[in-house]
Parts: structure tokens; C-alpha cells; sequence
């Protein structure tokens, strides 16, 4: 099935999937472990047990998660040297550094502190527990940074010199390096995505255990109110934060705008923006267009009239896949609008006092539980292919980046990576809709497919009302 | 005085490497020996002496791995295309056996699925990181900053031999752990097992040790000439000092004696191994040197090593405390 695939397009393809694979582990642990953050708090100072039990129920959940992000974002630090080692020698001492720092103050401090988190509660006391789940919060969060900065290193590349005898990228100036033009963007953006994504996903949850009844639980009440608060602030911040970032690149890499747009004609004056259409690189047109005149050149331009150029001052080799990218883009923001929508029916809804009776809202809500994950490879999508045919952007191309790796070597490795993933992932990300399935305070007994159950949790010492007690290996 | 950038990087590497080979090696320890603690009880019992802190013990690959891409990025873009196959199933393995602490407790009539999952992983995991050690020990080719052998040069005898070793010494760290960490009959279990497999990991030493200067002249020439064959000579008498101690620990010592005797024999082995690379970083293709990326880079970098890793040292210290002592057998999973 691979005969016809050079090596480069198959680790291509790896990298890819295995990237897109890895990233919707932290969308989700990102904003979790700051949800579970807030939750402890909440409990330490209200002493409301409702919230003791929601930070339990998503624990688990999160521990599961994690350990998949864990284990996929492994692979991914190696794949830089195994598929592109071009790349990792020539780019390694501007974006290794940054890498090596993401290891030292975040992957540590997640690692060190999230055993404390999740089995150190009675040894260690509520105060020590709590700065524990706080710095696995932080660290997911200080990772994101300095990942997001490599990445956008990669877009914007700012800061450096070529080496001529090694070919070899050379540090010039860090602080430009780290804040390259595109990454404060890329990093709002994608915290707010996952922030977004994890209020979806909790949202959902509630929904669903309202559509089965359980709607006069405080629990499912209270993570459906805090769910929907969330998406009521961040919704609208996330599309601001979108079109910001939208401008910062049409400054420095126009072609991927122009990709997105799918402008293959200049417009001197005034763009249309194109809402749907086929576009068609062999012919650079967009079939069957459906436009509203002028309305691009006022997003991109606020100006009616602004020139805008296209594909057409871009050579044909250098464009890139504009099919994918358009078709990627207009997914992600529908996605927004969807959200923005969800969240001003909940606010709507709020202010009626219908927030826990509304069937509508929370089926909506229950659709919408895992577009954020959608939406996130969506927008990857968008950044990664848009950027193409270059792995630094106007420095090195893609295809000089691959390493001198054999088309077979890469197939095997490429089908061991599906085969395990959507196997081992695919039966996690099971258990976690199971563990999801479950009332927050319903026993732990109904966390795993049997009756007959010998361990489960170690109640907080906080909890007076707990009598049962699970012990496995008891 | 001039700092030697490259050298400082080399032994921070090293060490980073050495960390995660003690630390990973004794919970993938654990995992190799699953097969022969057959009740459940007992295997909850050693998943859970690990649990807390088996990611930790990984982060140590990735800064092995991402700290080797920051400051030595030709060594990087070499040793892994040229370990490519070994590597790729490590990771995998890894995969296998990483999701295996959590998804373990998730399921009752899959359980049994989820520890064959941490034994082959841990086991394949290991065997994997014995053969791209072996294969690096062989030397790797290369050509205008690339690899160039081929796609198999890393499956030697030598290589397999290195794999096996790997094996039984991570299962002498594993078993030597759970001397630490557990009471009872499967106290003295350990203990057996860790007997086995002090005299394993000593007899494959000593074929691998006796192997490798034949595998290439500069090996040859510096364990037998001085003034390294001063190694030569001590590092043995010590290994063996060691490995008594090791046994006496096992019968009479305290229950830590065992364990860091195992650290011990492990760094020893692993200061062989520098020894015999000095100065190269790539044997006999690259050295220290000129795999080094520009000082900008290690500059910068060391800022942070400097100041970071005593204080990772410290809150993983902390963590290992919060863990220490027997394990309860009551005390359940999160
Ligand atoms: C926006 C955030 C983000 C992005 C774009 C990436 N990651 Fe990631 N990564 C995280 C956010 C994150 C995290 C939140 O810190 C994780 C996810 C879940 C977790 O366990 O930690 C993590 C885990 C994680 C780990 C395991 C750390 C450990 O041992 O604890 C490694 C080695 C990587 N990642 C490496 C990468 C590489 C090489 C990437 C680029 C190709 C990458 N990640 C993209
Ligand atoms: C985590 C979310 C990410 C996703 C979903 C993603 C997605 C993608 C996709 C789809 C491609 C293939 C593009 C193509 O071949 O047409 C790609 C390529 C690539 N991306 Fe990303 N990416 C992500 C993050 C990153 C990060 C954080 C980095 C760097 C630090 C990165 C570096 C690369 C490299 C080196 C390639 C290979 C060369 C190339 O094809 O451009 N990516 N990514
Ligand atoms: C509707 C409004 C939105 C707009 C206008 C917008 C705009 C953009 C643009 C222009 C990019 C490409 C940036 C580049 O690489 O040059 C992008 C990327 C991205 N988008 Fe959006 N976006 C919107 C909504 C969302 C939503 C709702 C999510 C997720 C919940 C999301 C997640 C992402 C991610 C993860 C990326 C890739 C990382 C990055 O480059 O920041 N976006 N977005």
C-alpha cells in the first residue's frame, strides 16, 4: 500500500498523525489540571463536599489522560532525531535549548509533583496536596510555553544566523528567539483552546448525566454551571484571540493567509471573503464560490477597499496545499461560532433560570462535548500544512529536513505507530468514557466492568460522611 | 579560566543518562520480574511501590534525549537514525507499559491483559535500550554529517548480548527495589530473585567487559595501556567488592544495602563505558567536540542546568520521602 510513498511524505504522514494524536492529550490535561486546581481550592475554602467529589470523579479521569500524554509525547521527542535528523542537527541549537528548558522546569515538575497529587493526599496533608496539584497545573502551562515557542520559532524564525560551513542555525539573540513575532499569539491562542476544550468536555459530562436523570444532583449541577461560565468567557476571547492571530500572520507568512482565504486572485481593490467553494490548485480558482464582497479586505485590512494580493504572486511550488488548509480553517471557526453560540443560549438561559431544565441546552451542550478536541487538529492543521513547503519557515525546506531514513523502515514504523495507537488510546479513551458515564457520587464500585471489586480509592481525610472503604489487594 | 562547554555538556548528559538508567531501570526492573508473582496481590503490590513515581524516573530519557538534540545535535541527528528500528520499538514498548499503571485498575476481567502489557513492555523496553547501547558501543558510520550504515548494522551478537545484559540488571535493580519496598513472603522472594540475578548481571558484565576490547582497536589499546588500564584493573576489584556486598545485604544488611549496591554496580559499568568513549560522543565518528553545538547554545542552556537540576533533584527527593518505607498493602490506588 506504501510502494508508491517517498520516505519523506511517510514521515510525513508519522509525524503527523502522532503529533495529532499527542496534542489532543493536552488540550484536555492543560485546562484539567487547572480545573482540578480550582476545585481543590474551592473545597479547602468552602468545605462544600460537592466539590471534594467533582475533584475526585475527574482526578481519575485526568490521571488516565496524562499518562497517554505521557507516553505520546515521548515518542514525539525522539521522532525529531529518528525521521527528521536533517532538521534536529541543522535547527537543534536554536529549538533544542528551548525544548531542553520545557524538560527542566515543566516535564520535571509535573512528573515530580503529580504522584504527590494523585496518591500523596493523606500522607502529605490538605495545604502540601494542594501546592502539589498547583504545580502540576503550572507545569502543564509553563510546558505549553516553551513548546509553543519552539513551534512558532518554526514560523517566524527571528533571532539567528546561518552558519555557512554546518548549515547549522546559530542563536543570536535568545529573547528574540523565545518571543519570535507569532509566539504570544500561538500561546494565547492555544491555552484558551484548551481551556475551551476541557469546559466543553466537563459541559458535556453534565449534560449527558442530565438527559439521564441525574439533573437534581448539586454535583452535576455545579460542573455544568462552571462548565458553561467558562465557555461564556472564553468563547468570544478565543476569537478575538483567533483574528489577532489571523493579522500577525498575514504579516509574516501572507501565503498561508492567502491559503486560507482561498484567494488565488490578487484583489486590488477589495477582497471578497469566501465562505465555501471547492478550491482547485490545478486550476488556482475556487469552484462554485459562495462570497460576500469586500467582507475579507475589512477583517484582514479594516478597510473596504484595501488591495489584497494572492496565490498568484506566490510560484507554484512554494503555495501551499490550499485545499486542505481552506477546508481545515472553515472547521475551526465554525466550531468557534458553535461554541460562541452554546455559550450565549447557556448565559440566555442563566438569566431565565433555566440553566438545569433545558433539554435544548443541554443536548447542544452534549454535541458540542468533543468539538474542542475537532477544532484543536483543525486549527493544528490550519498552522502545520499552511506552513508548508517549509519546516522553518523561508529557511529550510520540508524536504530537506527528512533524514536519510529508507521508504520501507518508515512504512513499518508508520503502521506499528497506527496499529498501537488507535488499539492502546482507542482502550483508553474508553475506560475514560466509562469513568464518565458514572454519577460523580455514585460508588467507586461502578468504575470498572465487573462487580466484584477489591480496590479502589482512599477516602481524604476531609470526609466524614465517606463510611465505605475500598482497599484493593486488601 | 575558559569553560570546556563541550566537556560540562558531556557530563551532564551523562549523568542525565546514568539517572534514568538506575531510576527507569529499577520500575521497568519490576515490570521483567511480573511473571514470576503470579498473584494478584502481589503485582498490586509492586505496581503500586512504583506508581507514584515512575514518570519521573522517564522525564530522565527525555532530557537524555531532548538535552542530547540541544547541546550535541549532530550526535542526535546520527545516533538515531542510525538506532532507528530498536528505538522505534522502545518507544512503543514504553507506550505499552507507561498507559498500563493507570488502564490496570480500570478493568477487572482485563486486568490480566493490562500486566502481560507492563511485563512485555518493560521487558521489550529494556532488551531495546541493551541493543541500541551495544550498537553504539560498536561504533556508527558516518558521512558529511549523516548516518551511513546501513539499516541493520545495529542486530549484532554483540548487540544481543548487551540486550540480555540489560535485562538481568534491570531485573536485579527491580528485585533489589522490592527488597526495599515490600515485607513478608514476597520480601523473600526478592531476595531469591535478586540472587539469580546478581550472578547474572555479573556473568554478563564480565562477557560483555571481556567482548569489547576485541570489537575495536581503541578499546583494546585503552584498557590495556596506561595509564586507563589503571581502570582496567580497579574497576573489576571494585565491581566485585560490590557485588559481596550486594549478597551480604541480601542475607544479613539492611534492606537499602542490596538496592544501592545495585546503583553502585551500574555506575561502575557505566563508567566503563565512558571511559572507553572518551573523547569520542559517536564512537570513532564524532567526538565531544565536533558533535557540540555553537557555545550560544550550551551557554544558555547550562543557566539552566546549573540552576534546575539540583532543585529536580531536590522535589524528586521530596517525592521519593513522601513514598518511602514499606509498602502498605492497604493502602489503595488514588
Ligand atoms: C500546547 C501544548 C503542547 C504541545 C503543542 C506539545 N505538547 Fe507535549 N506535552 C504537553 C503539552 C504540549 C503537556 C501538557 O505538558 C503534556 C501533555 C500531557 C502530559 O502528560 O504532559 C505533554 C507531554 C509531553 C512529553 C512527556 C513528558 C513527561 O515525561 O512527563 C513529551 C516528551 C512531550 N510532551 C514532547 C512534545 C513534543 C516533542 C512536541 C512537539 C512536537 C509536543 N510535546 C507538543
Ligand atoms: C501539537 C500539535 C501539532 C499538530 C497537530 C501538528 C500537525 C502537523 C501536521 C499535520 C504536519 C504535516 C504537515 C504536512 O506534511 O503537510 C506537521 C508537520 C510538522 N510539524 Fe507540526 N503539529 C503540531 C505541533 C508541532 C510542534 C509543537 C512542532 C515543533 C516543535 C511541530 C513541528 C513540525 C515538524 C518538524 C513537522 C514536519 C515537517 C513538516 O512536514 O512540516 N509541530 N505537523
Ligand atoms: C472563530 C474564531 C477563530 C479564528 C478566527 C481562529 C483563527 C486562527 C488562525 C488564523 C490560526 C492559524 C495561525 C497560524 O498558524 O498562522 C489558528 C490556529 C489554531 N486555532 Fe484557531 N481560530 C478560531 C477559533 C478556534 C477555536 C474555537 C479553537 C479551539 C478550541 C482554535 C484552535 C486553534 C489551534 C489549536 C490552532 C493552532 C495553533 C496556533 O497556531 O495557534 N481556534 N486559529
Amino acid at each position: 500500500m506504501f510502494e508508491s510513498f517517498d520516505a519523506t511524505l511517510l514521515a510525513r504522514i508519522q509525524f503527523a498523525f502522532t503529533v495529532s494524536f499527542h496534542i489532543v492529550f493536552p488540550a484536555f490535561t492543560i485546562g484539567l489540571a487547572s480545573y482540578l486546581a480550582v476545585l481543590l481550592a474551592l473545597y479547602l475554602k468552602t468545605g462544600n463536599w460537592v466539590y471534594e467529589k467533582l475533584f475526585d470523579f475527574w482526578k481519575t479521569i485526568f490521571a488516565i489522560s496524562f499518562a497517554m500524554g505521557v507516553v505520546s509525547g515521548i515518542v514525539m521527542s525522539y521522532q525529531f532525531g529518528t525521521n527528521w535528523s536533517v532538521f534536529s542537527d541543522r535547527a537543534g541549537p536554536v529549538i533544542g535549548p528551548l525544548m531542553g528548558y520545557e524538560v527542566l522546569t515543566a516535564f520535571f515538575l509535573e512528573a515530580g509533583f503529580l504522584g504527590i497529587m494523585l496518591f500523596g493526599r493523606h500522607r502529605v496533608g490538605p495545604g502540601l496536596h494542594m501546592f502539589a496539584t498547583l504545580m502540576v497545573a503550572i507545569g502543564t502551562l509553563i510546558s505549553a510555553t516553551w513548546i509553543l515557542s519552539a513551534n512558532s520559532w518554526m514560523h517566524t524564525p527571528d533571532g539567528f544566523a546561518l552558519n555557512e560551513s554546518t548549515g547549522q542555525f546559530v542563536p543570536v539573540d535568545w529573547w528574540k528567539i523565545i518571543f519570535n513575532p507569532s509566539f504570544p499569539y500561538r500561546l494565547l491562542h492555544m491555552v484558551l483552546a484548551a481551556y475551551l476544550t476541557t469546559a466543553l468536555v466537563v459541559g458535556g459530562v453534565a449534560a449527558y448525566h442530565f438527559l439521564r436523570g441525574g439533573g437534581q444532583r448539586p454535583e452535576v449541577r455545579r460542573m455544568f454551571a462552571m462548565a458553561m461560565a467558562m465557555i461564556v468567557a472564553v468563547a468570544p476571547l478565543q476569537i478575538v484571540a483567533g483574528d489577532m492571530h489571523g493579522l500577525n500572520t498575514l504579516e509574516h507568512q501572507p501565503a498561508k493567509v492567502m491559503a486560507m482565504e482561498g484567494h488565488f486572485q490578487s484583489h486590488p481593490d477589495g477582497a471578497p471573503l469566501i465562505l465555501f467553494g471547492l478550491p482547485d490548485r490545478d486550476a488556482q480558482t475556487v469552484h462554485y464560490a459562495l462570497e460576500i464582497p469586500k467582507l475579507s479586505s475589512l477583517i484582514l485590512k479594516h478597510d473596504l477597499n484595501a488591495p489584497l494580493a494572492g496565490l498568484d504572486t506566490i510560484p507554484r511550488d512554494q503555495q501551499p496545499p490550499v485545499e486542505i488548509v481552506f477546508w481545515s480553517f472553515r472547521i475551526m471557526v465554525t466550531l468557534g461560532m458553535a461554541m460562541l453560540a452554546l455559550g450565549g443560549w447557556a448565559l440566555y438561559a442563566r438569566l431565565r433560570g433555566r440553566l438545569y431544565e433545558s433539554r435544548g441546552l443541554h443536548r447542544f451542550a452534549l454535541v458540542m462535548g468533543p468539538m474542542g478536541f475537532v477544532a484543536v487538529l483543525a486549527g493544528w492543521v490550519t498552522t502545520e500544512v499552511g506552513r508548508q513547503p517549509w519546516t522553518v519557515y523561508g529557511q529550510m525546506l520540508t524536504a530537506e529536513s527528512v533524514a536519510p531514513i529508507s521508504a520501507p523502515a518508515v512504512a513499518a514504523s508508520l503502521i506499528a505507530f497506527i496499529v498501537v495507537y488507535f488499539a492502546i488510546f482507542g482502550t483508553g479513551v474508553g475506560y475514560i468514557l466509562r469513568l464518565m458515564k458514572r454519577l460523580p457520587t455514585v460508588d467507586e464500585d461502578d468504575m470498572i466492568d465487573s462487580p466484584l471489586r477489591t480496590h479502589g480509592i482512599t477516602p481524604g481525610p476531609a470526609n466524614p460522611d465517606r463510611v465505605k472503604e475500598h482497599h484493593h489487594g486488601a | 579560566m575558559e569553560l570546556d562547554l563541550p566537556f560540562i555538556w558531556a557530563g551532564i548528559i551523562a549523568f542525565a543518562v546514568w539517572a534514568y538508567v538506575v531510576m527507569d531501570g529499577f520500575d521497568l526492573g519490576v515490570g521483567i520480574l511480573f511473571p514470576l508473582y503470579p498473584e494478584k496481590h502481589d503485582r498490586d503490590v509492586m505496581m503500586n511501590s512504583v506508581a507514584p513515581i515512575w514518570d519521573g524516573n522517564e522525564t530522565w530519557l527525555v532530557l537524555g534525549g531532548g538535552g542530547l538534540m540541544a547541546v550535541f545535535p549532530l550526535a542526535y541527528a546520527t545516533i538515531l537514525p542510525a538506532l532507528y528500528a530498536p528505538l522505534i520499538v522502545m518507544l512503543l514498548a514504553l507506550v505499552f507499559r507507561g498507559v498500563a499503571f493507570e488502564f490496570r485498575w480500570r478493568t477487572e476481567t482485563g486486568s490480566r491483559r493490562w500486566d502481560v502489557a507492563f511485563f512485555g513492555g518493560s521487558l521489550v523496553a529494556t532488551f531495546s535500550q541493551g541493543i541500541a547501547l551495544g550498537a553504539l558501543v560498536q561504533g556508527i558510520e558516518v558521512e558529511n554529517r549523516a548516518y551511513a550504515g546501513g539499516w541493520w548494522d545495529w542486530l549484532t551478537p554483540f548487540s544481543l548480548a548487551t540486550g540480555c545484559a540489560l535485562v538481568l540488571g534491570y531485573a536485579l535493580l527491580g528485585a533489589s527495589w522490592l527488597v526495599l519496598k515490600t515485607d513478608g513472603v514476597l520480601r523473600m522472594e526478592a531476595q531469591n530473585h535478586a540472587r539469580l540475578a546478581l550472578f547474572g548481571t555479573l556473568g554478563a558484565m564480565a562477557v560483555v567487559s571481556l567482548w569489547t576490547p576485541f570489537l575495536h582497536y581503541d578499546y583494546l589499546d585503552r584498557w590495556f595501556h596506561w595509564p586507563t588500564v589503571g581502570f582496567s584493573v580497579v574497576v573489576p576489584l571494585l565491581v566485585a567488592g560490590i557485588a559481596l556486598l550486594l549478597w551480604r545485604g541480601l542475607t544479613h544488611g539492611p534492606d537499602w544495602q542490596p538496592f544501592v549496591c545495585a546503583l553502585g554496580l551500574f555506575a561502575l559499568g557505566f563508567a566503563g563505558v565512558g571511559i572507553s568513549f572518551y573523547p569520542h560522543i559517536v564512537p570513532f565518528a564524532l567526538t565531544i567536540e565536533e558533535a557540540a553545538a555553537p557555545a550560544e547554545s550550551l551557554g544558555f542552556l547550562l543557566w539552566g542546568a546549573v540552576v534546575l537540576i539540583p532543585i529536580i533533584l531536590i522535589y524528586t527527593g521530596y517525592a521519593y520521602w513522601v513514598f518511602r518505607g514499606k509498602i502498605d498493602p492497604e493502602e489503595g490506588y488514588h
